[in-house]
């Protein structure tokens, strides 16, 4: 384990073909900004634009482990099952999206205002 | 071309392939830029003489010949304006991501056969996927313009551009089903030979798609009679009211360049390509595909076959904005809505219908296309995946055999 | 110590310059960075029409990386789904909901700092699971081979035409995706219908409380109506709901 902070060798950095561990680090930094974007906004909108960045880390993984290109042992990829389920995710997050932007248009109009402090009609 | 640079000029790996991806993009660059030249200079004397009058006749000659080049250079003279409310960033990079998306999609388009920035094999979905990041540059700019006309006009012509991507998905899948691929350099080859061979010729559904293509492009491309976003009389300039001098020129050079790009795909993907209509190349024994120079001199044939039909579009946008009344919004959202979506749905099904009907097209030989026909596939047998793994790799192969 | 570390870096650029650069791993390093550069702005900024700009950046750049890891057609159904239309859509609501106070809402220190140790924390386990696996960190040529849009839309339909995995029986059933496929486009006319009855203009006998808020204090001269969009402040009125004027 403490070897995998020099592991991105830094000499031949720009020689070697990627891999799947590279994908992955994107795909975290991609989902742990949304994930910090959910927790910290406070504009409705903001924390849409969270769950849209952490669906697309979730993505970037899919569609790293169906490419028989980046795996030394090639036949063992996802192959087209992972590219669907990306597929399918960009979809659904479609969907969500339109949805949450509804409720978040309505809230607005009843509330005249997109901070979701002041959500808080049920709070006992 | 990185295959030449490599082996005859000897140039490493690495050099080879950016001045390869360089050259391709300042000739891009500069067919846009050239092209938004001459077209403005087209533009106003094409609206002059509808409006009876003469247009530039001072500039450069008795036809104004240089009076673009004078707009240019008065436009680079102008002082660099922002609004006092304005975002800086976004007021400043919204000229830029229209322009980008604008020119990013010319990298998919094939200029002859093997004329082609990048072969994608998806190239029609890029075009149209890249064609829709455009609103993205207007909305920016009218937000950031903090101005209540730039403002409208920006949220009008978004959503009117974001609407027409319906039908124009529709209209644009119908040649992908005539030629069972999205790669547009295969769609271009289906074509080869006589002008029968034209998918709009193909079959009466097509021909009427082409048509409702041609509104829906100019409804995306926000031009007269569509162009409602700039209606001077009511939003003063639209979205780009505050904008002057060099970053409105982007925008204009974006909207030109937009115009040119639909004009391209609607010659590639229904009047032909680079074919044209009577098959000289052919007829002479030559062929397109060959690399000494009878094959490169086809192709610069074809490539000026299909920058003609483009102009040609280009210069019926034109007619077309100077001629038609402009529409009112909710006038556009129903040509969308109820007029278009319907008619292209209702032709697609036709198209399709035709297809599994009359496989070979309305004249079915002049002369046959010089591929195969695809539409095989859906005739295959459910249970034979023997049969249909051949297929693919039999098209793939030759999808990436010109690579 | 300092002059052996100044000839190891100078001689970096020309060791990588002579040995031959790889494309696709430099690609790789220019799209990785700058989706994950604006990702992280995304979460960093405090103006949500910016944030909306580095997110629209940000997807743009992952549907590059979709297309150098050989799934060209998911990374132009990103393109055109989602940064085309969720973020329009979601651009479009910014829009609508861009009153100048709501334009730049801070939150507490204190839950900025929460949110940063729970995010640092969740990157570092993803980063040690990310590289725990050895066969992960073996890469094979790297560079797309064969296009797979001809197979994915031959899945979609339910004719399965790409190479089974090895390892697998010989005669086992692959099915395609036709039935997830019919049931996401049930799905999204649904959703679609139901999201657009939900932001439906209602009619209202009493105003809404955002027309409310719209028609008090209009601005009482036109320096104080420039000034509106000036002072963070200020409570002034949206300039789609006509100025209040």
């Amino acid at each position: 384990m403490s070897g995998f902070l020099l592991q991105p060798c830094f000499a031949g950095l720009l020689n070697e073909p990627v891999s799947i561990a590279h994908y992955l680090v994107v795909g975290a930094i991609l989902f742990v900004s949304g994930v910090a974007c959910m927790a910290m906004k406070r504009n409705a909108l903001g924390v849409l634009m969270g769950i849209e960045l952490v669906l697309n880390g979730a993505n970037v993984n899919f569609v790293a482990f169906a490419s028989p290109w980046l795996q030394g042992d090639g036949a063992r990829s996802l192959g087209l099952d992972g590219q669907v389920i990306a597929l399918f995710v960009i979809l659904l997050a479609a969907a969500e999206a339109a949805v949450a932007l509804a409720i978040t248009l309505n809230f607005y109009n009843n509330h005249a205002t997109v901070d979701i402090d002041r959500a808080d009609d049920l709070k006992g | 071309m990185v295959d030449f640079l490599i082996t005859t000029v000897g140039l490493p790996s690495w050099l080879a392939w950016t001045a390869a991806a360089g050259l391709a993009a300042f000739l891009i660059l500069n067919l846009i830029a050239g092209g938004a030249l001459v077209f403005i200079w087209a533009e106003r004397k094409i609206a002059a003489r509808i409006q009876d009058r003469l247009g530039p006749t001072r500039t450069g000659g008795r036809f104004g010949w240089l009076q673009s080049l004078a707009d240019g250079i008065k436009l680079l003279a102008k002082e660099d304006l922002m609004p006092d409310g304005a975002d800086p960033l976004l007021f400043r990079i919204a000229p830029y991501v229209s322009f980008c998306a604008s020119f990013c999609a010319f990298i998919a388009l094939p200029f002859a056969f093997d004329f082609v920035g990048l072969r994608l094999n998806v190239a029609v979905f890029f075009v149209i996927a890249v064609l829709g990041l455009e609103v993205f540059g207007v909305i920016l700019a009218g937000y950031a313009s903090a101005s209540k006309w730039s403002l409208f006009g920006a949220m009008r012509e978004a959503a009117q551009v974001v609407s027409y991507e319906v039908p124009l998905g529709m209209c644009v899948v119908v040649p992908v089903m005539l030629a069972g691929s999205m790669d547009l350099v295969t769609i271009g080859e289906k074509q080869a030979g006589w002008f029968t061979n034209w998918f709009i010729f193909h079959d009466p559904f097509t021909f009427v798609i082409f048509w409702v293509y041609v509104t829906c492009a100019v409804a995306s491309v926000n031009r007269a009679p569509f162009d409602l976003a700039e209606a001077e009389s009511e939003l003063v300039a639209g979205f780009h009211t505050e904008y002057s001098g060099l970053r409105w020129s982007f925008f204009f050079m974006a909207e030109y360049g937009s115009m040119f790009l639909v004009s391209v795909l609607a010659a590639v993907l229904f009047l032909g390509g680079w074919n044209g209509p009577i098959p000289l190349a052919t007829l002479a024994g030559l062929s397109e595909g060959t690399g000494d120079t009878a094959g490169y001199f086809v192709r610069l044939l074809g490539m000026a076959n299909l920058l003609g039909k483009a102009t040609l579009g280009v210069l019926i946008m034109m007619w077309i904005r100077w001629t038609l009344p402009r529409l009112r919004i909710d006038q556009v959202m129903t040509t969308c809505l109820k007029y278009c979506t319907p008619i292209a749905a209702a032709m697609f099904a036709g198209a399709m219908l035709w297809q599994l009907a009359l496989p070979g097209g309305l004249v079915a030989g002049l002369s046959p296309p010089t591929a195969g026909v695809r539409e095989g596939w859906l005739q295959e047998p459910a249970d034979a995946p023997a049969a249909a793994v051949v297929e693919p790799a039999a098209d793939v192969a030759a999808a990436g055999g010109s690579r | 110590m300092m002059p052996f570390a100044a000839v190891v870096v100078c001689s970096l650029p020309a060791a990588v310059v002579v040995a031959a650069i790889n494309w696709h791993t430099l690609l790789f390093f220019l799209f990785a960075a700058l989706a994950c550069g604006f990702a992280v702005a995304v979460a960093a900024a405090d103006n949500v029409v910016r944030m909306a700009l580095y997110l629209i950046m940000s997807l743009g750049a992952t549907a590059g990386l979709f297309f150098l890891a050989g799934a060209e057609f998911v990374g132009a159904m990103q393109l055109m789904i989602y940064v085309g239309g969720t973020l329009v859509l979601l651009v479009f609501g910014v829009m609508l909901t861009a009153q100048s106070p709501f334009v730049s809402l801070r939150s507490s220190t204190g839950d900025k700092v929460l949110a940063g140790v729970a995010a640092v924390a969740l990157l570092a386990v993803l980063l040690q699971a990310a590289f725990s696996i050895e066969s992960w960190r073996r890469p094979a040529s790297g560079v797309v081979e064969q296009p797979a849009a001809t197979p994915l839309g031959m899945a979609l339909v339910g004719l399965r035409v790409d190479e089974p995995p090895s390892g697998a029986p010989d005669d086992a059933v692959r099915s395609g995706y036709l039935l997830p496929f019919e049931i996401v486009s049930v799905h999204l006319l649904v959703v679609l219908v139901g999201a657009a009855y939900l932001a439906r203009a209602k009619r209202r006998k009493t105003p809404r409380p955002i027309e409310v808020v719209a028609s008090v204090e209009p601005p009482a001269s036109v320096a104080e109506h420039a000034a509106i969009g000036r002072e963070p402040g200020r409570r002034g009125s949206s300039v789609l709901t006509g100025g209040g004027a």
